[in-house]
């Protein structure tokens, strides 16, 4: 690899193996993602592209190999690293996961609150800020039970944002939202990446999203040892021999050949 | 001069100046992220309180990296001048500082004040009354539809699920035996050594046995067994069935054409008046044991313990005892699945109802003892 491009990887993966027990699910897998650039995640359902963003975060440890986040490995990392490592990024999950018990505001401070001595007043305008940016600024005391399916994941993505992180992990960001908020959800998450130059990571499988967002994509699959397919998204559409690729960018179904 | 020392590299500076024309002039280096921040907040918000209403210039051209907490930062000295009357002044920013502050300027322009309205006492007191009313509502509706449910099982007009029945009569009920007599052998205990204090001034002793068969099988064990099932088991009822109200399986079963109260509600009632009276003749046994542990300390051979609760125990007093469990277990169950069902959304909802349907039904024992006990003194039992 060259010094240039090693430079530019804010996440490197490195001979990657994840298993539950005796079942592997993903097998060695390298890949980098390069800074401010929208790295998406595809796969079948079920081909582990969830568990792999699991590992990337941290919440599970990798049976083999590394995971490198802005240079430190999270997987091999003590209590006081983790910590360190677990601030470079935010991670959205699927149905937002905002704490029911409190309002949209209060979910975004409490980052704020917990990992900064900012005073009062500041962890407000920072917060509202951070609403501001998603849209939310006039929702801040709604409770996340009054909220749509779609401000959830705003408000998530505001969440995760709380910190600064470089690093925005998303996993499955339209799943289960009607196409417009999907493609308004899309439109925010290029704005923040280009205006803030954030890297996002992005687990998804709808195809709309993947063509409007991805910068770079790689699909997984579990039965398959590394990467079945990386590259922009046009070009493994078009020109990508791969049965399972073709198949999954022109939606076809039918029998494993 | 103040530094912010951090991480390697990850400091900040800011001087406060006063310049000749009396402007107060704050001049930023650094990186200025949400780690930093907050120092910089708190030492320049003192300078400003001193200043008074002058003219401020920020220079931030030895900001080196500068993100939305730092932005933040600019925002407030802007507000707060603008408020003021009194000039900002943001010079040397970088290219980058200058478009996130054009971003998020509008947006932080105004705090959102609370939306929520208050709300005069009188008027709280009314909303607490009606919400008091439909919950006392929606209890009877239930107390029905769990009554029509029964009585269709009965009829064979309906089917129930005697299988999870049983799984909840093994949970409620096996399960809880060992602290059901563990407690139960310590009221006993505590009884006699009660009687025989008051006793021995009469030299009455030999009454012990009385007042713990008596104190044990009226009312000590059926009303035990009944707070220790509405603490383990009404409450896991109340939990169970939020979650799954919660997670929207209710309204599946509703879809389904499945009416929850017959589906998730009776089997654990039924379970409910399988095991309550079973738990209380526990009860009601180790209570006498624990008796005579005490009676014998007091220098009586068991065989004059048995004697005495042979000459004293009574039939009527046994089955009045398990009538009220059998009540106290209909009750305790009825209230758990019933504040379960009336879960509202996400996870404190759960924890309310769980709360309250151990309160409910802590409550609705003791009011049932108190009616209970006067129909048995009215009846002459």
């Amino acid at each position: 690899m060259s010094q240039a491009a090693e430079h530019d990887a804010v996440i490197e993966v490195r001979d990657f193996t994840a298993a539950f027990g005796d079942r592997i699910i993903l097998e060695e897998l390298n890949f980098d993602v390069r800074r401010g650039e929208v790295f998406v995640i595809l796969g079948r359902s079920g081909s582990g592209k969830s568990t792999l963003m699991k590992h990337m975060i941290g919440l599970h440890a990798p049976r083999r190999g590394t995971i490198r986040i802005g240079g430190d490995d999270i997987a091999s990392a003590d209590e006081a690293q983790r910590l360190r490592i677990l601030k470079k990024f935010g991670v959205m999950f699927q149905s937002g996961a905002l704490f029911g018990s409190m309002t949209l505001l209060e979910n975004v401070r409490l980052p704020l609150e917990e990992f900064t001595d900012l005073p009062n007043e500041a962890l407000t305008l920072i917060a509202t800020m951070k609403l501001a940016l998603v849209g939310l600024e006039s929702f801040a005391q709604m409770m996340p039970s009054e909220l749509s399916g779609g401000m959830k994941k705003r408000g998530a993505i505001a969440r995760a944002m709380a910190l600064d992180p470089q690093i925005l992990f998303l996993d499955e960001p339209s799943a289960g939202l009607d196409p417009i908020t999907s493609a308004e959800l899309d439109g925010l998450i290029l704005r923040i990446c280009r205006t803030l130059g954030m890297t996002f990571v992005v687990v998804t499988h709808e195809l709309p999203s993947i063509f409007t967002i991805a910068d770079r994509v790689i699909m997984v699959d579990e039965r398959t040892p590394g990467i079945v397919a990386e590259g922009l998204p046009q070009d493994l559409k078009e020109h990508s021999e791969d049965p399972r690729v073709r198949r999954f960018f022109h939606r076809e179904g039918g029998s494993e050949s | 001069m103040v530094t912010r020392d951090g991480e390697a590299g990850e400091t900040v500076n800011l001087l406060v100046q006063r310049t000749s024309d009396g402007a107060l002039s704050l001049t930023l280096a650094g990186r200025l992220d949400s780690r930093t921040t907050g120092h910089v907040w708190r030492l320049a918000e003192e300078a400003l309180g001193n200043a008074g209403t002058s003219q401020l210039v920020v220079d931030a051209s030895g900001l080196e990296y500068c993100d939305i907490s730092g932005i933040g930062l600019i925002v407030h000295w802007r507000r707060r001048q603008r408020d003021l009357g009194a000039s900002f002044d943001l010079r040397g920013e970088s290219e980058e500082v200058r478009r996130l502050l054009d971003l998020l300027w509008e947006g932080a322009g105004e705090e959102h004040a609370p939306e929520r309205s208050r709300v005069a006492w009188v008027e709280q007191v009314g909303q607490a009354a009606v919400a008091q009313w439909h919950a006392c509502r929606d209890l009877v509706a239930f107390v029905g539809h769990l009554t029509v449910s029964s009585a269709r099982v009965a009829l064979r007009r309906q089917k129930v699920r005697w299988d999870d029945a049983i799984l909840v009569a093994e949970a409620a009920g096996l399960n809880a035996l060992p602290i059901v007599v563990l407690i139960g052998f310590t009221m006993g205990l505590i009884i006699a050594f009660q009687s025989a204090v008051s006793l021995r001034r009469f030299a009455a002793e030999i009454y012990v046995p009385d007042a713990v068969i008596l104190a044990m099988f009226r009312e000590m064990a059926p009303l035990f067994t009944a707070i220790v099932l509405a603490g383990r088991s009404g409450s896991a009822f109340a939990a169970e069935i939020g979650t799954m109200k919660v997670n929207e399986e209710v309204d599946a079963l509703r879809t389904m054409g499945l009416d929850p109260v017959p589906f998730l509600a009776l089997p654990r009632v039924l379970a409910g008046v399988l095991v309550t009276p079973l738990l209380t003749v526990f009860a009601d046994l180790s209570g006498l044991i624990g008796g005579g542990v005490v009676f014998a300390s007091l220098g009586f051979p068991p065989v004059t313990y048995v004697n005495r609760l042979l000459m004293r125990g009574d039939l009527v007093d046994f089955f009045g005892g398990l009538f009220k469990s059998l009540a106290y277990g209909i009750l305790v169950a009825a209230v758990g699945c019933h504040h379960g069902l009336q879960t509202g959304t996400g996870a404190r909802a759960v924890g309310e109802s769980t709360t309250r349907s151990v309160v409910a039904g802590i409550i609705l024992i003791v009011i049932a003892d108190a009616v209970l006990s006067f129909i048995y003194y009215v009846l002459g039992i």
